[in-house]
């Protein structure tokens, strides 16, 4: 068994299995730290996967998978740069969340995401990178950045295009809103709804038949059914960083920063 | 008593069930926010519990402003 503890997350591999565990305190908001404790999984991927056929991302947190990106840091550090720092400081951060999110994407290995609680921005985006989404019926999905006057930053809707149809990217998009999990299954989004704290263990049953399989027959199967849009997911990093220099961003930053409000992802 | 009365009770029941509040304890102009003592990420989680025993879609930002389980049965009662 390999193992890594880290600040943010944690994984192990077993019997074939990489579990991969978020568990960075309120709810695994997506930092320079967690994106440098992804980074090294993603290098460790490169070993782990020749021996293994499935990873598992999870949480350990009870407030839900993750809540995206660090909306906090980000304001914080965008305090402190000149203008064109934070702007270069801001693509080279995308630009490598976009090369973690596009490896576990690619991944030779069948990859499930286990969710429960909140799955929203970037927690949604880390969602969408693997192959299967299992969730625990309380789980719910959104993408809110568009309530900052930004869109999704890591890859989001390039890969909701790639798996669902326009009209429902367009209503998580465009509204904001959040949707449950027996919703986002309706819509073709998540594979298997489960009961409340069942999601890892079903991931686990489900790792426990995929691991069957002809790993060669897997990986070619994968790469025809489920190609990264690479063109799209440049455009997006351009169009992020052109609107986050609009006074409205930081508008929003603040005001969600700021906020004592019991709903602070409302604007 | 009326649909909405019905509405509002359920959805007490269903606040004191999951709050462990005694349902006594709870009242149709009562701030939930306050009596139950939770937070956004708890909202969230009550909202899921509402949409899915009304099997209905409650979307989140219908649910701004709105503080008291009577406004929030209405808001049900018009997706029902």
């Amino acid at each position: 068994m390999k193992t890594f503890v880290g600040n943010t997350l944690s994984w192990q591999t077993a019997d074939g299995l990489i579990e991969l565990v978020l568990h960075r305190a309120a709810c695994n908001e997506i930092g320079s730290e967690t994106l440098g404790e992804l980074e090294r999984f993603v290098t460790a991927l490169q070993t782990l996967q020749s021996e293994s056929r499935v990873l598992i991302i999870s949480s350990s947190r009870t407030e839900g998978f993750c809540a995206g990106a660090d909306l906090r840091e980000l304001y914080r550090e965008s305090q402190v740069l000149p203008a064109r720092e934070r702007l270069a400081g801001l693509r080279d951060f995308l630009e490598r969340i976009h090369r973690v999110m596009n490896a576990i994407d690619a991944a030779p290995l069948t990859t499930i995401a286990a969710v429960h609680g909140v799955t929203f921005g970037g927690g949604f985006e880390l969602a969408l990178t693997c192959d299967l989404i299992i969730a625990d019926k309380m789980a719910r999905f959104c993408f809110p950045e568009l309530r900052l006057s930004l869109i999704p930053g890591f890859g989001g809707i390039p890969r909701l295009k790639r798996d669902l149809g326009n009209a429902i990217v367009r209503d998580l998009l465009l509204t904001g809103r959040s949707i449950h999990a027996t919703k986002a299954q309706s819509v073709g989004l998540v594979s298997q709804v489960t009961a409340e704290g069942e999601a890892l263990r079903v991931a686990r049953a489900t790792a426990a038949q995929l691991k069957k399989f002809d790993r060669d027959t897997v990986v070619a199967a994968k790469q025809f059914i489920k190609p990264i849009p690479h063109e799209d997911l440049r455009r997006e990093i351009d169009i992020f960083c052109d609107l986050f220099t609009r006074p409205a961003v930081e508008a929003g930053l603040r005001k969600f920063v700021e906020s004592t409000d019991v709903l602070p992802y409302l604007p | 008593m009326t649909t909405l009365e019905k509405t509002t009770d359920e959805v007490l029941q269903l606040a004191s069930a999951h709050f462990n509040i005694p349902r006594e304890g709870l009242s149709p102009d009562d701030d939930f926010f306050k009596k139950l003592g939770i937070n956004s990420l708890q909202a969230l989680d009550l909202l899921t519990r509402i949409e899915q025993h009304f099997h209905i879609e409650l979307p989140d930002y219908e649910l701004q402003g709105v503080s008291d389980f009577r406004t929030l049965a209405e808001r049900i009662q018009s997706r029902l």
